[in-house]
């Protein structure tokens, strides 16, 4: 076992380090710190022209591999980054479904014309994507997905209707990508095509959507004979279920060490809190912010084992399964201990008429954590049917 | 970085694990569980000779293997997974460490390679108050001319009834906290020492009371910095406890093993209770437990090495140790308790092993300290 990074990696944490020293500054400066899980309402149109800056520096997409325009980054170099981005305070990425799912999906399963099209504006920091999956009757239960795709002989191209929910920041998209049945007769997850769809035409309707942070971040797009040109399928017709899956397959874990800079940011918070209100001296408290700690340390640890990569006898890697159920539950705790340090405090909001302060938007988006990407329940039969061999769940 | 096991490790565990599946099965750990001794000591010598296992972390110079604590923690996985009853725990991971933390060069060459031959030896530090810390050591000494007479009594010391070698922590007369502490070392059958059996609900670990009487200590006896000890002997503390902390991770893995087992092939309502969500989803949270305490074992195992030998870790020690013990503790208790509920009835019965994790992870997780008493300890260094 060895727990340090390389001398390369260091220099490379040098590197980015001090880019981000020389640059996030000025215009940016306000963005530091902004912009992350429940404030991603905050700055879109300054964040984009952050996005233009890192990629003028060579940031974005660093883990695509060079002949795409990336850096080819290790699995290392790249938790080193997003350390080193959480560390400087950087602000929410607007590019992060672009970098992180389009671009990873079209390398692997789009054709040459695609990636030619698609890739540099994710890379530039010019283009920005969301995702379409979710429907009203298509939540946990994905392949039940009713948006249909026809294709239009005469016009050659597809015609898309239908509806999707919950599509975080399709406001600020430029494009979506979309699970919709190709084959009008099918069922579960046959007969799905995977579509690339400009977001701007008459025939899609963005709405957002209120959360009970009183914010929008998330909307319902309908689409009413939406079009999508013949060659912006994914993969064949049918086939979109492969492309789906595949897609989810990409999040290799590298921003988990960064993201857990960001969540002892907010216990450092709720310490500094606890010491100042003398909620500190609550042994309760105490225990659940030592709960905290200990939680925390070990969801690192846990990232370490991942990012080493495999179980350690090479098989099946439990601890990856683990990690989504792991730290959101974790993340919903801290959000409850967050309030409950504040005490009668922490009802009093930052201004009216509902401005909520760092520590309330933090504690009210975690209810959120454990629901998307997967809620607790979905990761827990996952768990027990993937890793440990129980049966699977009967379907209706 | 690289957050894995070498092959070796990797080797070592798997072998562990080959040799105890075949000499710790359930009916030689009941067998063994039901004597005063605790173990087999045709199998402790079996160990000891043919396995080498006692000599893992005892430097070469010394004959012992040279290993390191990673792959200390590996076997004490296994170790914790078949419930090993044997003196390791005992011997290596109180007596030897220890010598290696607190020994003078003289006691090293003297008692490490009569461990490595066979010896047993303990750690005794906690009197009847139930405390871990400094405040644990409440047996006295004064001096006289050069030797130390030591009166007061030591509970809970694990083994200590059957131990060849005793480590004792004794405080300066009118001494308080972490000042005024000094550890011996003495052959268990000296003058003025009386040992006591405790019988106790997890028959798997076997524990003792020791009395002293006036005992007297030769200047032999001394190890290092007499007078100002605490400090090697939180060490030790932190060392013994993340090798409990992995002992732990294998029982609580075990615990879920066998229950998801008995899920797979018990049959109500006309199909496996495997299949109920409900049964899934503690399956589930069982396994999360375990592989996060895993993760804290191994890290804590890292840091426990680099305190032997030297490297940056070794100032984390006190806060790893205290994360994986915490953690570990409760992922245990969580994951037996689970596994009988999970069995119904037969997790309520004698016969069936699950009632021996849970034995185990009670007496575990107060051993050296619950999870609460290192959340503790961790809110003392976070927030005064
Ligand atoms: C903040 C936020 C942002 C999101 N952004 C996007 C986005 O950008 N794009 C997108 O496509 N989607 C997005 N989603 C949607 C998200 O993926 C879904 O909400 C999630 O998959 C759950 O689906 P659902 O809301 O329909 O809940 P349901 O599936 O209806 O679940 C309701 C309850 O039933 C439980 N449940 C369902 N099935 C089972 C089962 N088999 N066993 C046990 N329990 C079960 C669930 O755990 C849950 O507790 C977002 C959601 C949120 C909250």
């Amino acid at each position: 076992m060895k727990l340090s990074f390389s001398a390369e990696d260091e220099q490379f944490r040098g590197e980015i380090a001090t880019w981000l020293e020389q640059n996030l500054c000025g215009e940016f400066e306000q963005l530091r710190g902004r912009g992350g899980p429940g404030d991603e309402h905050m700055y879109p149109d300054e964040r984009k022209a952050w996005e233009r800056k890192l990629a003028e520096g060579g940031w974005t997409c660093i883990g695509w591999p060079q002949e795409y325009g990336g850096r080819g980054a290790s699995i290392e170099q790249q938790v080193v980054f997003h350390e080193e981005y959480a560390r400087a305070g950087g602000p929410g990425r607007m590019g992060h479904i672009g970098e992180g799912l389009t671009g990873p999906t079209l390398i692997a399963f789009g054709s040459e014309e695609q990636k030619q099209r698609f890739l540099p504006g994710i890379l530039a920091g010019t283009e920005f994507w969301c995702q379409g999956y979710s429907e009203p009757s298509a939540g946990s239960d994905l392949a039940n997905v009713k948006t249909k795709a026809h294709f239009d002989e005469t016009a050659g191209q597809w015609l898309i209707n239908g509806q999707k929910v919950w599509t975080s920041n399709a406001h600020e998209s430029e494009y979506c990508f979309v699970i919709a049945r190709t084959d009008p007769e099918s069922v579960g997850h046959k007969g799905l095509g995977f579509f690339l769809l400009a977001m701007d035409q008459p025939g899609i309707d963005v709405r957002p959507i209120e959360q009970l942070t009183g914010t929008s971040e998330f909307n319902e797009v309908f689409f009413d004979d939406a079009h999508c040109s013949a060659q912006d399928i994914v993969g064949a017709p049918g086939e979109g279920w492969k492309v789906a899956m595949g897609l989810l397959g990409f999040e290799r874990g590298v921003s988990t060490l960064g993201q857990q800079m960001l969540f002892q940011n907010e216990l450092d918070e709720i310490i500094r809190v606890a010491k100042l209100n003398g909620a500190a001296t609550d042994p309760v408290i105490r225990q659940r912010i030592a709960d905290a700690h200990v939680g925390l340390r070990i969801m690192r640890f846990n990232s370490m084992r991942t990012l080493s990569g495999g179980g350690d006898d090479g098989t099946l890697q439990k601890e990856a399964m683990i990690y989504k159920l792991y730290w959101s539950t974790w993340h919903r705790n801290l959000g409850k201990l967050a309030m409950d340090v504040l005490g009668p405090e922490s009802e009093v909001l930052e201004a009216g008429p509902y401005e909520l302060n760092r520590l309330q938007s933090m504690y009210l988006f975690t209810r959120a954590d454990t629901i998307y990407g997967g809620t607790n329940q979905i990761q827990r039969n996952i768990i027990a049917e993937r890793a440990l061999g129980m049966p699977r769940e009967p379907r209706g | 970085m690289d957050f894995t096991f070498t092959e070796e490790q990797l080797m070592i565990r798997d072998t562990a694990e080959a040799f105890l599946a075949e000499v710790s099965t359930s009916a030689a750990v009941r067998a063994a569980m039901a004597t005063e001794l605790g173990y087999d000591a045709e199998l402790w010598q079996k160990i000891c000779d043919e396995m080498f296992w006692q000599a893992i972390h005892i430097p070469e110079e010394y004959g012992g293997m040279g290993l390191g604590y990673v792959e200390l923690v590996a076997m004490l996985e296994q170790m914790g997974r078949y419930l090993l009853c044997s003196p390791f725990y005992s011997t290596v991971c109180l007596g030897v460490n220890s010598l290696l933390i607190a020994g003078t060069p003289e006691q090293k060459a003297e008692y490490l390679p009569r461990i490595i031959e066979g010896a047993t030896a303990t750690l005794a530090y906690t009197g009847s108050n139930g405390r871990w810390d400094a405040e644990a050591v409440t047996a006295t000494y004064v001096r006289s001319g050069d030797e130390y007479v030591l009166n007061g009594s030591w509970r809970y010391v694990p083994d200590g009834h059957s131990a060849q070698l005793l480590v004792v922590a004794a405080r300066e007369e009118g001494s308080s906290g972490t000042s005024g502490i000094t550890l011996f070392i003495v052959p268990a059958d000296s003058q003025g020492i009386t040992r006591e059996w405790l019988p106790t609900m997890d028959q798997t670990r076997k524990q003792a009371q020791i009395v002293m009487a006036d005992a007297v200590m030769a200047p032999e006896s001394v190890m290092n910095e007499p007078g100002n000890a605490w400090q090697l002997l939180e060490r030790i503390i932190g060392l013994a406890t993340v090798a409990v902390a992995a002992e732990q991770v294998g029982g609580a893995q075990q615990a879920l093993d066998i229950t998801v087992a008995y899920t797979q092939e018990r049959v109500q309502f006309g199909r496996v209770i495997a299949g109920y969500q409900a049964i899934k989803h503690k399956a589930a949270d069982m396994m999360v437990k375990v592989e996060a305490g895993r993760s804290a074992a191994y890290y804590a195992a890292c840091v426990a090495d680099e305190t032997l030998r030297g490297g940056s870790l070794a100032s984390e020690l006190g806060d790893a140790a205290s994360v994986a013990k915490a953690w570990c503790s409760d992922a245990f208790f969580f994951n037996a308790g689970c596994g009988i509920q999970l069995h119904g009835g037969v997790g309520f019965t004698w016969e069936y092993d699950i009632q021996l994790y849970f034995k185990r992870a009670k007496s575990s997780e107060t051993f050296l300290g619950t999870g609460a008493w290192h959340r503790d300890s961790i809110a003392a260094s976070l927030l005064d």
